[in-house]
């Protein structure tokens, strides 16, 4: 177990180690930089400019000088922003991309659970067919095609709900309904199947035989042990609620990590374009450590290991 | 199962066939749209037109017009050039550096196995829509370079279970028996073992081109996809819906088509996918 734990914790270091040389090389090698204008700025300013970032230096010394910095907790300096540093940006953006994940996760699993229930509890019926064909939408809409949609519809059109900014619930509804709607979908299906596989297995049989309640066999011995398999998926889940919460944060203009990330880019802010995949690197390989933890805490096949 | 479970079984199993024509002959009409897209439509996607902007579905324009007086329905016939080869084409180059990585992990077993696998666990762990943005920017923001920038990020998948189906080839009799006779190691992965691990690989394929279509009109979308306004192949569908969600709130049309092209384009071939994967990979339901 704990042998478990070490290994992955170091597979979680050398992922960011990669992902920080990674982007560092990259942006390295690509042509163009930050300070390219139409016009072209006078040779003693691209020096002093050069110098201040330290640019002027051979590549080993900014790769081991940016490493160093992630190792103390400092992102460098961002080229646009020039009165805030990465780590600034980082801490005003992130509380509320992390906050517009965790609405959406909330609203998939309060979602999925009674939607898979009810699919796998009238299991090929037009009920759970037409739960199916919903779930088969959900996953097959683009985010930013289902943000549109629903700012179309509720904010345009209807006015119940506000887009377009962010702090509080009216606002916060549209946009957790778009991230959440995929994984809501996904975690639909898996859960239908996942309590189907259950209810052909033995024990189920026993407890029916037993004479209990159907719904108990469903809630108590079906339920419960379909919850491995939507554990194994919160690893990929999240992959996908932090790669689709930018093109929320874009579509509804939410001022979060993602939407730095996208005029990082455009404006070729290098710091801040590291600093952000690495930070959005750490979240996921969090997430899947977690998972990881939980998994060997619920599967006590995995501890034995 | 009783018989009414069986013939309840059997519908879906016709419903489900039904849904796969009903994909496939879409991306039929979509690919034929990209191919014939000039002889098609009257108008050239560029083609601007003073007088006749923002104008809304009708006979002459079926989809309406653009900000810049350009027939959509023509922009959208054009754009699917792009999604089709983007999708297909990241497909394709996924499939070739995956599965060799696999095939050479799993039919080479030990310490160098055991090594790209490591690797590919990383890759595997690395946030891929970001890193594809970023190696875009390197390579160029046009159709080739955001088509190699996603099939470097969207191999690993190919390799794990090219890998895993290698793994599995090689532990057949017959495999053995080709061992046995002197068979060359070139022989037996190309008689033996492909064969054997096409279906997965197929389904694998066919699953990766909806994802590539979808990251790259979203990137498209979001203004970091493919930026290569003079081109005369033909713009990107998340291009498209950018310029409409500009326009939303008094010319809705414009977003809408370009997001039903994309939706039932990625909707047809993921009921492809489910239908081969019921096909040709039982198990991997």
């Amino acid at each position: 177990m704990v042998r478990f734990l070490i290994k992955r914790l170091l597979h979680a270091l050398v992922v960011l180690w990669v992902v920080a040389s990674l982007t560092f090389f990259l942006l390295h090698i690509t042509p163009g930089g930050p300070f390219d204008r139409e016009r072209r700025l006078p040779p003693e300013v691209l020096a002093n400019v050069a110098a201040k970032y330290h640019l002027d230096e051979p590549w080993w010394n900014q790769y081991t000088r940016y490493l160093t910095g992630i190792v103390q907790g400092d992102l460098g300096p961002s080229y646009k922003y020039l009165d805030r540093n990465v780590r600034d940006i980082v801490a005003d953006t992130l509380p509320v991309s992390a906050s517009l994940g965790i609405f959406a996760l909330g609203f998939s699993l309060a979602l999925s659970f009674p939607v898979g229930l009810i699919a796998a509890y009238y299991r090929n019926s037009w009920t759970d067919r037409f739960c199916l064909f919903i779930a088969t939408l959900g996953i097959s809409v683009p985010t930013f095609i289902l943000g549109a949609l629903l700012i179309w519809l509720f904010s345009l059109q209807l006015g119940w709900f506000q887009a377009g900014r962010w702090g509080d619930i009216n606002s916060a509804v549209l946009p957790t309904a778009t991230l959440g709607a995929a994984p809501a979908a996904y975690l639909s299906y898996l859960l239908r199947s996942a309590i189907l596989d259950t209810l052909g297995e033995d024990f189920v049989r026993t407890a029916r035989a037993k004479g209990l309640k159907e719904t108990t066999v469903l809630f108590k011995h079906a339920l419960s042990n379909s919850l491995i398999p939507v554990l194994t998926v919160l690893g990929p889940l999240t992959a996908g609620l932090v790669t689709g919460s930018f093109v929320v944060e874009y579509v509804f203009a939410i001022p979060g990590m993602g939407r730095f990330f996208i005029t990082a880019v455009t404006d070729r802010d290098y710091p801040l374009i590291m600093g952000v995949t690495l930070v959005y690197t750490a979240l996921l390989v969090g997430a899947n450590l977690l998972v990881d933890l939980l998994y060997s805490f619920f599967d006590p096949r995995i501890k034995a290991q | 199962m009783s018989r009414q479970n069986e013939a309840e079984e059997q519908r879906r199993q016709r419903g489900q066939r039904a849904l796969l024509l009903l994909s496939l002959a879409f991306i039929a009409a979509v690919t034929l749209c990209g191919f014939l897209a000039p002889l098609l439509s009257p108008y050239s996607p560029a083609g601007l037109q003073e007088g006749r902007i923002l104008e809304g579905p009708s006979w002459s324009h079926w989809l309406g017009t653009d900000g810049l007086g350009r027939d959509l329905f023509t922009r959208i016939l054009y754009g699917a050039r792009v999604s089709l080869t983007v999708g297909i084409g990241t497909a394709l180059i996924a499939l070739i550096i995956g599965s060799l990585y696999g095939l050479i992990s799993g039919y080479s077993g030990g310490p160098l196995d055991s090594l790209l696998m490591r690797i590919v666990d990383v890759v595997y762990s690395l946030p891929d829509l970001l890193i594809f943005i970023l190696l875009s920017l390197l390579l160029g923001r046009n159709i080739a370079g955001v088509l190699l920038a996603l099939g470097l990020v969207s191999w690993v998948r190919f390799a794990r279970i090219a890998r895993g189906q290698v793994l599995q080839a090689k532990e057949f009799v017959y495999v053995e028996g080709a061992r046995a006779i002197g068979a060359s190691h070139l022989r037996i992965i190309m008689r033996h073992i492909l064969p054997n691990i096409a279906g997965p690989i197929l389904v694998t394929l066919t699953f990766s081109i909806p994802a590539a279509i979808l990251a790259e009109s979203t990137l498209s979308f979001i203004g970091l996809g493919i930026n290569d306004p003079y081109s005369e192949w033909g713009t990107s569908w998340g291009t498209l819906a950018q310029d409409g969600w500009r326009a939303m709130r008094t010319y809705p049309h414009i977003i809408l088509f370009p997001g039903l092209a994309i939706f039932f384009t990625i909707l047809s071939f993921n009921y492809l996918g489910n239908g081969l994967r019921d096909i040709l990979d039982p198990k991997g339901k």
